[in-house]
């Protein structure tokens, strides 16, 4: 399912919410949930789960086609940890 | 202060201005639908933020820290989050607790 699928999932639900309104507010909350990542803060979704950021430390990588080695700096990468209704119900 | 559905829901009655119920209702729904997804083994991809993939594990070994009794670990099925390109770089630079 794309975002486009999804908001039009959304809008076969009796939303009151309809077309150019529905795929707005759904940017938007994307865009919202981004944008708390990107203050280093974290999101809480009970019954869905939680993203934080994880801490990746500085390391010496290597070009895979010079070989030449590159000092990468530390970096935060988004991390997600499914909630509990979400993990029993796609479990088999 | 993490972000909440609570929360999500207020922004939309700020920024666009929809009534509370609406923007509740659409919270819990755009979760739900995701959720649902998962569900029945569908992979979902919201460009610009990430993709949430299924895997489904095999069988393994397992133990019980405490007891330090065997016990298998049964086969299962679990969401994965794999953030897209943008959403990493975004993020990559952020400085925690400034």
């Amino acid at each position: 399912m794309t975002k486009s699928e999804l908001i039009d999932r959304l809008g076969e639900k009796a939303q009151h919410l309809q077309g150019k309104e529905l795929e707005l507010a759904i940017k938007e909350l994307l865009e919202q949930m981004a944008q708390t990542l990107q203050r280093g803060e974290r999101i809480e979704i009970r019954g869905f789960g939680s993203f934080s950021l994880h801490y990746r430390s500085p390391r010496t990588g290597r070009n895979p086609k010079t070989g030449e080695t590159v000092e990468l700096t530390g970096k935060h990468v988004p991390h997600f940890k499914a909630g509990k209704e979400l993990r029993d119900r796609v479990d088999l | 202060m993490a972000l909440t559905k609570a929360e999500m829901a207020e922004h939309l009655f700020e920024k666009l201005g929809l009534n509370k119920r609406d923007a509740k209702d659409l919270v819990e729904a755009f979760f739900e639908e995701i959720k649902a997804c998962l569900e029945v083994g569908e992979q979902v991809k919201l460009s610009g933020f990430g993709n949430f993939d299924l895997r489904t594990k095999n069988e393994r070994p397992g133990r019980n820290p405490k007891t330090g009794e065997d016990i298998p670990i049964k086969a299962r099925r679990v969401v994965t989050f794999r953030p897209g390109q943008k959403l990493k770089s975004r993020v990559e630079n952020v400085k925690i607790g400034s």
